[in-house]
């Protein structure tokens, strides 16, 4: 099965796939811009300012969501010894790394209005800092070592040290009292979310979803050519 | 209308600055990336015109080198 995943093979389809995705990330982000700052309601609440949500809320999703898949990637690339899954994995990071920092900046943001500071040492924001730290420390170990099987140990380890921070993010509104609000989104069970505010959140999410997609397809076509032009060197 | 979206009863210059932040990142993100595959691209192009025609023709028979050197793998 792990064959289908041999760059030779994916690409002629990588390549040609970013121009494609950049095309749709720009007409469901134009929707997406439209529905959050334009047409969907005010909060009896907050306000306007709860319009920060729909740029804030996705960029957490994606962030946590790219982390996890580094550290899936990372451990069966590691047990199976398949250095495209760690190629994957590094070109995912960066978009991953990026996510991470506007969640951080834009939920400060939406603090100054909502809770009158722009940063506190709640649970969520806390842990949120520390995946900062360990997406920090993943691109930094793959600048630092040259050696693969060096890189593939340390970021390995590092993505799997990160992965405890995960369940933590996700339940530390429920384990600790935060300034946070619970979940107002269930898989499982009925969201508290109104549909008119929660059609925005998704349009936005598959935005940032394409975005990444995007990034992680320039990067990764990048890190392969930089590979054939070590090989150019060899012949 | 053009003045509430702009202000938003206050809440306009933490809603804007949280928008164009995101839109900046993602601009600035795209750009290093683009400029990144760029250069590799190029060095590539370079490295493999410096090549005699024995390897040049061996270099070419990967299918990926080829897609490389076309244009069809731009953005």
């Amino acid at each position: 099965m792990f064959k289908y995943f041999e760059p030779n093979k994916i690409f002629s389809i990588t390549s040609k796939a970013p121009k494609y995705v950049l095309f749709l990330f720009i007409v469901i982000l134009s929707i997406g811009l439209t529905e959050a700052l334009i047409l969907s309601p005010e909060d009896y609440k907050q306000s306007h300012s709860v319009r920060i949500m729909y740029v804030h809320v996705p960029a957490a999703w994606i962030s946590l969501g790219i982390f996890s898949f580094i550290t899936f990637l990372s451990l069966v690339g590691y047990i199976f010894k398949l250095r495209n899954f760690f190629l994957i994995a590094k070109s995912l990071a960066p978009s991953g790394l990026v996510f991470n920092i506007i969640a951080l900046v834009t939920g400060s943001i939406w603090g100054k209005p909502t809770w009158g500071t722009w940063w506190a040492w709640d649970a969520r924001i806390t842990s949120m800092l520390i995946l900062a730290l360990f997406y920090l420390m993943y691109v930094v170990a793959w600048r630092i070592f040259e050696n693969d099987d060096k890189v593939f140990k340390v970021t390995s380890i590092v993505s799997i040290l990160g992965i405890i921070n995960v369940p933590i993010i996700k339940y530390s509104v429920d384990w600790w009292n935060t300034l946070h609000q619970p979940a107002s989104i269930n898989i499982l069970s009925k969201s508290s979310i109104d549909v008119s505010m929660l059609f925005p959140l998704l349009i936005m999410t598959a935005a940032f979803a394409l975005f990444s997609l995007l990034i992680f397809l320039m990067k990764y076509n990048t890190e392969l050519i930089k590979i054939k032009n070590k090989g150019l060197d060899r012949l | 209308m053009i003045e509430n979206l702009f202000f938003m009863d206050g809440y306009g210059q933490y809603v804007w600055s949280a928008f164009s932040f995101t839109l900046v990142s993602f601009l600035t993100l795209f750009l290093v990336v683009k400029a990144q595959y760029n250069r590799e691209k190029n060095k590539f192009i370079t490295k493999f015109g410096s090549l005699n025609s024995e390897r040049a023709a061996f270099a070419k028979s990967q299918s990926i080198n080829k897609e490389i050197l076309s244009n069809t793998s731009s953005i």
